[in-house]
């Protein structure tokens, strides 16, 4: 098993934390990982990304140029990122900003509506839990138990009472990922 | 017990200097390689084993600070990168001069200039063919992976204090920001330096010690540099560090250094899927050159290509090592832009298979 996945938003959306996170629950289920910013001259309200890779095997490049799974939070990292999935890969997409759907039919294209939802839950800080949760519903690479494990290592002792917030989050994407374009 | 940890390169870099043992760091911040002094700030090694972080007024001072260090026989360590790499040349000169052990980390940025802060390889030749003046060569190791940045700053440290050398550690923005799994080393105590060469105070009877980096007589000077060469052979003989993929039923060569390995050997894995034997050829040091690595593999592959972040520097020392035997060509991107294994393979196959 190889997943390569791009993670695209706005800063302050919790791209980056989100690929952290999955790496980290990789590390748990004793897989390899790897983790590369785009870390230009990016700011709040710009636009981020980040490459995460887990794999059964030592992995090579840790940038890419096509991915297994494209995430993207706005407009740009949309228009940026479609085309890049792999034929047969899969799209999941934050419909709250976006202008336009998808275009591509040789994918797996789902939607999420992730701010919504962190809205209802009256915490938007949990918006990037909840698209992990969507994400590993359909791409079930790595078990909630890891997951926890993993962000007991990403937060700092002090936060480690919001876990359970987290676990929420998760579960809450898990059930309002909705499929828009499935392959046979 | 080993600890496992997900770590940055830069973060790495900076927590197993702490681990070594060392003395003291003098640094200034600028991206891509502020984390390791972020790191070492937060960390307070001062607090864990006595080592100095200091954060200068200048690239200069640092290095500088470093020479005074390394002259008392302490393990010091500076990083940047590439335009802060830049101002410390004449330090790192002197250093080399004056026969003193030290450790740099460049993470390197594209240039010239300013230039861009994203990753690149530019420095290839301003590290191994010496950036500062006179007749001198830095040990230069390039780590491919978070976990390299950590084995090599202990080696590094290690080789500085065997030949009284300062040893380059040439890593670049995409190993120093990106996240990998890292197995640390245990903790290793600070030593009190007692050294024959190290300005500590003087010893009943024994003669005064001196670092300089300057003889004004010729003859003199001329010794200097007989010694310096003969320890360069020294290096050369005992230090060279490569790796090989896939190299035994070669046909064709990939070769790089660095982040750029790992892209180079993505595409090496896509020209096998496509039928070609392709291996890749990994310097770990580039200086010393793995010159007998690539004399050998000249004889039995129809051309190499190496595949660098820059205009084509490695190119020339593998050029001079195959010396004719084979034909030898460069792919590189540069000022920040990463190649894709796919460019590469494109690459491989126009300028070497069906060239």
């Amino acid at each position: 098993m190889t997943e390569e996945i791009i993670i695209a938003g706005f800063g302050g959306q919790g791209v980056l934390s989100m690929g952290q996170i999955l790496c980290y629950s990789g590390v748990m289920q004793n897989k390899e990982v790897s983790w590369m910013p785009s870390y230009g001259p990016e700011m709040r309200g710009g636009t981020a990304n980040c490459t995460a890779i887990i794999s059964d095997e030592a992995i090579s490049s840790p940038v890419l140029n096509t991915y297994d799974t494209a995430i993207v939070l706005n407009q740009p990292s949309m228009d940026k990122f479609e085309d890049a999935v792999k034929p047969g890969g899969l799209l999941i997409y934050e419909r709250n900003g976006m202008t336009r759907k998808p275009r591509r039919t040789d994918i797996n294209i789902y939607a999420i509506d992730a701010y919504e939802a962190s809205v209802k839950m009256n915490n938007t800080k949990v918006f990037n839990m909840i698209v992990i949760g969507g994400f590993l519903k359909i791409r079930p690479i790595i078990e909630m138990d890891n997951v926890v494990k993993g962000l007991q290592k990403v937060l700092p002792e002090r936060y480690h009472h919001l876990i359970p917030l987290n676990e929420e989050a998760i579960r809450k994407g898990m059930e309002i990922i909705t499929v828009e374009h499935k392959l046979n | 017990m080993k600890e496992l940890r997900l770590m940055k390169g830069n973060e790495a870099l900076a927590e197993a200097a702490i681990r070594v043992g060392a003395d003291a760091y003098f640094g200034y911040p600028i991206t891509p390689q502020s984390e390791v002094i972020e790191y070492l700030m937060a960390n307070r090694p001062e607090d864990r084993t006595g080592m100095v972080v200091l954060q200068a007024e200048s690239e200069i001072a640092a290095i500088n600070m470093v020479y005074g260090a390394a002259g008392c026989g302490k393990k010091a360590i500076t990083t940047s990168s590439s335009p802060g790499i830049s101002l410390k040349q004449e330090g790192l000169s002197y250093i080399a001069g004056a026969e003193l052990p030290c450790v740099v980390a460049n993470v390197v940025r594209g240039g010239p200039g300013l230039g861009t802060i994203q990753p690149s390889q530019s420095d290839y030749f301003q590290s191994v063919k010496g950036g500062g003046h006179g007749d001198y060569k830095l040990i230069v190791l390039a780590p491919n992976s978070v976990q390299e940045i950590v084995d090599y700053t202990k080696l590094a440290f290690e080789l500085a204090f065997k030949y009284r050398n300062p040893v380059m550690i040439q890593s670049d923005g995409i190993i120093g920001q990106m996240m990998e799994k890292v197995e640390l080393f245990e903790q290793m105590p600070r030593v009190e330096p007692d050294y024959e060469w190290a300005t500590i105070g003087r010893k009943e009877g024994k003669p005064a010690t001196f670092v300089t980096s300057l003889q004004l007589k010729a003859e003199e000077q001329e010794k200097v540099n007989l010694r310096l060469q003969a320890k360069y052979r020294e290096i050369e003989k005992n230090e060279v560090l490569y790796e090989e993929y896939d190299c035994k039923d070669a046909e064709y060569l990939l070769a790089a250094f660095g982040s750029c390995a790992r892209i180079t050997r993505k595409a090496m894995e896509l020209a096998r899927k496509k039928g070609y034997k392709v291996g890749l050829l990994r310097p770990q040091t580039l200086y010393p050159f793995p010159v007998d690595a690539f004399n050998k593999i000249a004889y039995q592959v129809k051309g190499i290509l190496t595949v660098e972040m820059n205009a084509g520097q490695m190119v020339e020392d593998v050029r001079l090592a195959v010396n004719g035997k084979t034909k030898v060509e460069h792919f590189g991107r540069f000022g920040g832009m990463i190649p894709n294994p796919d460019e590469i393979l494109n690459a491989l196959e126009q300028k070497i298979i069906g060239g």
